[in-house]
């Protein structure tokens, strides 16, 4: 047998240098917990501690907790954030009308390739907050910082601050056992997708996984004691390959895989975060993505279910009705039992429920044009 | 570090053969391989009955991570093939040389002539990278 004859997901890069990576403040206690440490763009992760397999599985029945740490959170402050924001980002932070409510959008170039997708929080009149991927931390601040000028805007990257995602049904309720009891309260009363200040963290309802639970930031220093107070509650440590099949499952796109600078959103299967109304707000790409959708259909990207034993892999081609298309991300879902992907393919062949023929390892295989998500709440949808 | 059990013989390429008392050999792949390549979830073993070169690429293990091939260690006839593994791919990562075994053959040759390592070399081999 020898290794890695097939693809590899582009998650898992062989270190062959001899250089550090980057690590987060929680790298000591990987290493002490067994983790089996990979580079993931630069930084030393923990792609699992024991089976993956069985890390996804607790974070789908009862609850995990991730390293995110490597993600950068970016504040931004001033008399106009809101109106620069409006001008940066594709989603539009109009929508962002009560406290601490975030929204999901992508940050596009003039071309209306996509820069990054992100998070951004509204938390003041003159104060959002944004997380970004860590693999385009650098690009990111650069272009925030070339624009923000304009607007008075005063841009700061938040190396202070550690992050953990608690996921799963019992998340919640877990992190909530470790905070003081008015502090469990507002913890518990946060609605999806709002985030606060309570206590020594900042406590969002978001996550990666299809499951509800929290992202919580925190001084880099607090990051460890968290973690250790969550495993003896029964949170299992989990890494970046249950964190890969359970966004997969979940219907969300991996950045530098399913999307980057050369692909737009309407085709990344992202138009629903781009808002088009009100049309005088001048977004960033605008003008390039209102051609691309004037001009008709082009290339979309869905789903695939395979009923064969094997794995659909990134890079392997597709083929439908209406010509060729490539895999982005595929996987084995622990959840479905079998390989799921997402694949961009000619638009007239992303019909829901066609089948294509995908190319693995050399042979084509039967797949089904399918809806995402591929499971919700713990459930197959598939 | 991984296990290696002594009274086994090893391939470079990282299968294990054991020599039963009926003259027939069993194969499955190393610990060393099994972490390499993480949770498995799915196995191609070759058919009963068909034959066998050494060295020929003849299963297949896929974990979530990647598929690698696997190859004979000897020649001969497949006689047994582990059924376990269709429904419990996991065996092999849990005990991948007793209930993680992948196939048996009757040997074409005495397996004593066969260029395998012994466990001591394989050892240093895999753990060598």
């Amino acid at each position: 047998m020898l290794c890695a004859s097939g693809h590899l997901s582009p998650f898992f890069c062989a270190r062959w240098e001899y250089s550090l990576g980057l690590r987060t403040p929680l790298y000591d206690l990987h290493v002490a917990l067994g983790a089996h440490l990979v580079d993931f763009g630069g930084w030393d992760m923990p792609v699992n501690y024991g089976s993956q397999i069985e890390e996804h599985h607790a974070v789908r029945r009862s609850a995990g907790v991730f390293d995110v740490s490597h993600m950068c959170v970016i504040d931004l402050r001033g008399a106009r954030v809101r109106e620069f924001l409006r001008h940066l980002l594709a989603n539009d932070v109009a929508r962002l009308t009560l406290p601490g409510k975030a929204l999901y959008s992508c940050m596009l170039k003039d071309d209306a390739g996509i820069l990054d997708d992100l998070i951004v929080y509204f938390l003041g009149d003159e104060f959002f907050r944004l997380v970004v991927n860590a693999g385009t931390r650098d690009k990111d601040l650069a272009w925030i910082r070339a624009r923000a000028g304009a607007y008075e805007v005063t841009v700061s990257e938040r190396t202070d601050l550690a992050m953990l995602a608690v996921q799963g049904p019992e998340a919640r309720t877990r992190v909530a056992a470790l905070l003081a009891p008015s502090e469990a309260a507002s913890a518990l009363q946060l609605g999806e997708f709002f985030g606060a200040d309570i206590g020594a963290y900042f406590i969002a309802r978001t996550g990666y996984t299809g499951e509800d639970g929290f992202e919580i930031m925190l001084p880099t220093a607090a990051a460890t004691g968290l973690w250790r107070r969550l495993n003896e509650l029964g949170v299992q440590s989990c890494g970046l390959g249950a964190r890969d099949t359970l966004r997969l499952e979940a219907g969300m796109n991996l950045y530098g895989s399913d999307m980057d600078e050369s692909t737009q959103p309407l085709e990344s299967a992202l138009s629903w975060t781009v808002a088009f109304e009100p049309r005088e707000r001048a977004f960033i790409g605008r003008a390039a993505l209102e051609g691309v959708r004037a001009h008709g259909e082009g290339r979309k990207l869905v789903g695939l279910l395979l009923a064969d034993r094997a794995i659909m892999r990134s890079h392997q081609r597709v083929i439908t009705p209406a010509g060729a298309g490539e895999v982005t991300s595929g996987t084995f879902a622990p959840t479905l039992g079998r390989s799921i992907a997402l694949a961009r393919v000619p638009a007239a062949g992303a019909v829901i429920g066609a089948t294509v023929q995908v190319e693995v390892r050399g042979r084509p295989l039967a797949a089904q044009v399918v809806r995402t998500p591929f499971v919700r709440h713990g459930k197959a949808l598939v | 570090m991984s296990n290696v059990p002594a009274d086994l013989r090893y391939a470079r390429s990282h299968e294990w053969l054991r020599e039963l008392a009926d003259g027939t050999v069993e194969i499955g792949i190393s610990d060393h391989a099994q972490h390499a390549l993480g949770d498995l979830v799915f196995v191609e073993a070759p058919a009963v009955g068909r034959t066998l070169a050494a060295g020929e690429a003849c299963a297949v293990v896929e974990s979530v991570k990647a598929a690698s091939d696997v190859y004979s260690p000897v020649a001969g006839e497949v006689v047994a093939v582990n059924e376990a593994l269709v429904k419990a791919p996991e065996l092999i990562n849990q005990d991948p040389y007793g209930a993680g075994w992948i196939w048996r053959l009757r040997p074409s040759a005495s397996p004593a002539g066969a260029t395998l390592l012994n466990a001591e070399t394989y050892a240093a081999v895999s753990a060598a990278g």
